[in-house]
């Protein structure tokens, strides 16, 4: 039953020992099965039924019609606020996606010297954003235009801008900076917890052979021994900060608007939505959302080979 | 400088909890002040008032968002385990792939499946009932993804053992298996909870009565400043249950994705 002498059988002797496998493994299959429905039903079928629709022009109370690739070229070649949108979406995702990776890593290792008890209280203040969703609506009150918005208050007592109230979250000069801002505000989540995590497994014993192997100080500790050892935390953070750094939508919609003044701050999520759901363009919009994914699964592969050479 | 960025991370927190005790004279005051000066339980009293006056009362939306939360994450948490602990501690035919496709999922945001999911929902006859929000949640992958992990290192030895005193498999998964990775699945029930409790859930429910918190606070919002007071005491009352369930999980969180690492 080794994987070595299976692989001198013919392909009629490997059937039939997968088949019997399958059999034998009619418990495991059970035990999948109830997960393995709703995984399917809800993640990969949405997907394969995205491809589909995508060749095709759809508005739901027709039958959908295949036109080809007219979807994909009117989105590449024809469709203006489309590149605005992914122009946008990769200026956030650039900038938040690395930053916000850092961030989560640099405060995970600033909090791993506290104490016990501090650490839990500091672990609890930066993940409370995520935790807390619509929290972020804050923001609505600090940057709104008027002058009981808090940051026009503040410029107003510091004497910094007498004229009128600047509309933060409607001129295009102030609104993606504050975007940037709120989402890196929200992006210590599920990773940041893995790192801190994970720099409490890292083995004492190891930093001692590192120090006789010649480590001289915590840089070099940092990059042959900590990181090295919290590979798959960090890919595991790295795929979670590209899900967020590329899926920002609901942040811009609920702070700037939609449609955002000049298209400022639209992304491809919000593209995704106004089609979607507000024009009835399905084929269109299913097109938007294989090409964000296709994006998001080259990211992925390019960042899990970067992170296989931490440490080399 | 941890305690400068910690102040910019809380900075939102501590304004929610102080906007929701401020009398409407003080949300207004100019210049803003952070700080409450004079306390006072009037925006929740008036949330009850407006709220019970609606036809829909405000227990119903807390009732759904309640309801939801709870069936999705026990849902979740018992059928994600059974699966996560199949493909942890055996190999069978698909069981590498199927948690390769579970990894790649960890991607997805729900925008990116929401039109299909909607399609099929349709098809399903779910949309406007509570089903539409709570099944999908079942499928949660982060939570698939840190069960498998975590039951990962839980010895095998432990599992044969039980074999060997002649224990079923479902035995041995719900007696010995899920007491032992009690931290992975309060940690699981976080996120699970999370997730839910802040489910606008707009795009599959239509019917008032089955609305969910978070849309009953964007519909006050939108009653301008005359609600302002109001909204914020229903946001921090949004904020207060996540994070009560997460202190009190804390420690079993930092267990569990202790052991999230993606092999290579």
């Amino acid at each position: 039953m080794e994987e070595t002498t299976r692989g001198n059988m013919t392909f009629k002797e490997k059937m039939h020992w997968f088949w019997y496998d399958v059999k034998m493994s009619k418990t495991y299959y059970l035990f999948l099965l109830p997960y393995a429905l709703v995984f399917i039903t809800f993640l990969v079928l949405p997907v394969i039924i995205s491809i589909f629709f995508s060749f095709t022009y759809y508005n739901i109370f027709e039958p959908p019609k295949f036109i080809g690739l007219d979807n994909y070229t009117n989105l590449l070649l024809g469709d203006d606020i489309f590149l605005k949108a992914v122009t946008n979406t990769l200026l956030m995702a650039l900038i938040t996606g690395p930053i916000g990776y850092i961030m989560a890593f640099v405060f995970a290792w600033f909090i791993h010297g506290l104490p016990r008890l501090l650490r839990a209280f500091a672990v609890l203040i930066f993940y409370a954003p995520t935790l807390s969703g619509s929290v972020f609506l804050v923001w609505l009150l600090i940057f709104s235009g008027d002058q009981y918005g808090y940051a026009n208050a503040i410029l107003r007592s510091l004497g910094l801008n007498t004229g009128q109230p600047i509309y933060f979250l409607t001129n295009p000069d102030y609104m993606m900076p504050i975007i940037l801002v709120v989402i890196l505000w929200m992006s210590l989540g599920a990773g940041f917890l893995s790192f801190v995590a994970g720099l409490q497994t890292v083995d004492r014993s190891q930093y001692e052979a590192g120090y006789i192997d010649g480590v001289r100080n915590r840089w070099q500790e940092l990059w042959f021994i900590t990181l090295p050892n919290m590979k798959g935390m960090l890919l595991f953070g790295a795929v979670m900060s590209i899900t967020q750094s590329f899926a920002v939508g609901d942040i811009t919609t609920a702070l700037c608007g939609f449609p955002s003044t000049d298209y400022a701050v639209h992304t491809i999520i919000n593209h995704l939505v106004d089609y979607g759901t507000l024009r009835f363009d399905m084929g269109y919009a299913s097109a938007i959302a294989t090409l964000l994914f296709l994006i998001m699964v080259l990211c992925n592969r390019y960042i899990q080979k970067a992170i296989g050479r931490i440490g080399k | 400088m941890l305690i400068l960025f910690g102040a910019f991370f809380a900075y939102p927190l501590v304004f929610a909890i102080n906007n929701a005790f401020k009398p409407l004279n003080e949300i207004f005051l100019f210049p803003p002040r952070l700080f409450v000066q004079q306390p006072t339980m009037n925006n929740f009293r008036d949330l009850f008032t407006i709220m019970s006056r609606e036809r829909i009362t405000f227990s119903r939306y807390i009732f759904n968002t309640a309801f939801i939360t709870a069936v999705g994450t026990f849902g979740h948490i018992i059928i994600a385990s059974m699966g996560a602990y199949v493909l942890s501690k055996y190999t069978f035919p698909g069981s590498r792939l199927f948690f390769k496709a579970v990894i790649v999922t960890l991607m997805f945001s729900v925008h990116v499946t929401a039109i299909p999911n909607f399609l099929i929902m349709n098809q399903l006859g779910w949309v406007d009932t509570y089903a539409a929000v709570i099944i999908p949640a079942f499928a949660m992958p982060i939570g698939f993804f840190l069960l498998k992990q975590f039951m990962d290192t839980v010895p095998m030895t432990l599992i044969e053992a039980a074999k060997i005193d002649g224990a079923k498999e479902f035995l041995i998964f719900w007696s010995i298996v899920m007491p032992t990775v009690k931290p992975a699945w309060l940690t699981v029930m976080v996120f699970s909870v999370q997730n839910l409790w802040n489910a606008r859930a707009s795009n599959f429910i239509f019917s008032e009565e089955l609305k969910t918190l978070p849309y009953a606070l964007q519909q006050i919002q939108a009653g301008g400043v005359q609600r302002a007071g109001v909204g914020a005491a229903v946001t921090l009352f949004i904020m207060v249950v996540p994070l009560v369930v997460f202190i009190s999980a804390q420690s079993n969180i930092i267990e569990t994705m202790a052991s999230s690492g993606i092999k290579e």
